[in-house]
């Protein structure tokens, strides 16, 4: 490998470690508490399911960028199956899991949907 | 070293032992779509071009496969430093906002402590944890109870990730991409996120932020992620003065 090249993939490996360790701590990081305003801290509690299901949302509805324009797709129903299971079952995080794994493997690989 | 004694201490805690064991087994679930992601991130990794000694040490300490597998693509096409940093800066923002919360539980802890123990809080540690407990500590320091079922969680999950990501890169010619593995994880991250949806202000943020994830899923770096969370804030904080809960 060129020097220079292996150089530059150390860096960008050392600058994400680093981007890890400062943005799980952000808030950590003082001794002192942050000072925001107590509006913003109040609406941050609103952030961090927004920020999960940001991950997921796009990840289910979308398929190469483009809205899903066939319902047989394994990932609906993978969903659809796990908030049922959800509903009927509460605050079970495993067995919503598996019953959305369990629907999704069955449809794509029993029946080889996308 | 003053921490060595303090430690042995609270691991002799029956109370820590108890919350310990109750973390390993709360995790268990959570732990498939780590797994799993574990994987895919590590066939990714393998897959990519790059040498072994580089994904070995990613994969161990980098330890976050979104930013993993979006920024892979970039440092094998050669991409400025900064769009590397500002795109794992953008997949990691969701982690700033957790940091809020494990304030209020670890705050008074010493800055060392605090960084370790939100360096090994991923996303399913931080679900999981904030469901069991969902009232911090007076006073920012965490009970033995809350300490060791911190632990318990995130060194499952750190474990499950390390196993999962070694056997990816090692074994990623026997992984078949029809598995579909990487939406397990997205399975994983909705499970744990519908316990979090406790009000109805919570739910109409929640909802307005996944509409406005999907409508501006194009834009780049991961944006939209920023742009889901800003509106949570905002409609939350207008619901939360319509409603008023709690």
């Amino acid at each position: 490998m060129h020097l220079g090249h292996a150089l530059y993939v150390w860096l960008a490996v050392g600058a994400l470690v680093g981007v890890t360790v400062l943005t799980r701590s952000f808030f950590l990081l003082p001794d002192g508490e942050p000072k925001l305003p107590g509006w913003l801290w109040r609406g941050l509690r609103h952030a961090p399911v927004a920020a999960l299901l940001a991950m997921v949302v796009p990840d289910v509805f979308l398929s190469n960028g483009r809205l899903l324009s066939d319902w047989h797709d394994a990932r609906l129903f993978a969903v659809g199956a796990a908030l049922a299971y959800y509903l009927v079952r509460r605050n079970d995080v495993a067995g919503t899991i598996l019953v959305g794994t369990g629907t999704l493997m069955l449809l794509r690989l029993g029946f080889g949907w996308p | 070293m003053k921490a060595g004694p303090a430690w042995r201490a609270a691991v002799d805690d029956p109370a820590w032992r108890h919350a310990f064991a109750q973390g390993r087994r709360d995790i268990a679930g959570a732990a498939i779509g780590t797994l799993a992601m574990g994987l895919v991130a590590g066939v990714a990794m393998a897959k990519s071009g790059v040498g072994l000694g580089v994904i070995l040490a990613m994969s161990l300490l980098v330890f976050a496969s979104a930013s993993q597998l979006a920024c892979l693509p970039l440092i094998a096409a050669g991409a400025p430093l900064w769009v590397i940093v500002a795109t794992a800066c953008v997949l990691n923002l969701r982690f700033v906002v957790f940091s809020v919360s494990w304030r209020r539980y670890f705050g008074h802890h010493r800055r060392s402590q605090r960084m370790l123990l939100a360096y090994l809080a991923g996303d399913p540690v931080y679900a999981q944890f904030v469901q069991r407990h969902p009232q911090p500590p007076a006073a920012g320091q965490a009970t033995p109870q809350q300490q060791g079922y911190f632990l318990g969680l995130a060194l499952t999950n750190w474990a499950a990730w390390h196993i999962a990501s070694l056997a990816g890169i090692f074994l990623a010619d026997a992984i078949p991409a029809a598995w579909g593995l990487r939406f397990i994880g997205v399975l994983a991250l909705l499970a744990l996120a519908l316990p979090m949806l406790t009000d109805r202000a919570v739910r109409c943020s929640a909802l307005a932020a996944g509409a406005v994830a999907l409508a501006t899923a194009s834009w780049p770096m991961g944006l939209n992620v920023v742009a889901a969370i800003a509106t949570a804030v905002v409609a939350g904080t207008w619901a939360d003065r319509r409603w008023s809960p709690r």
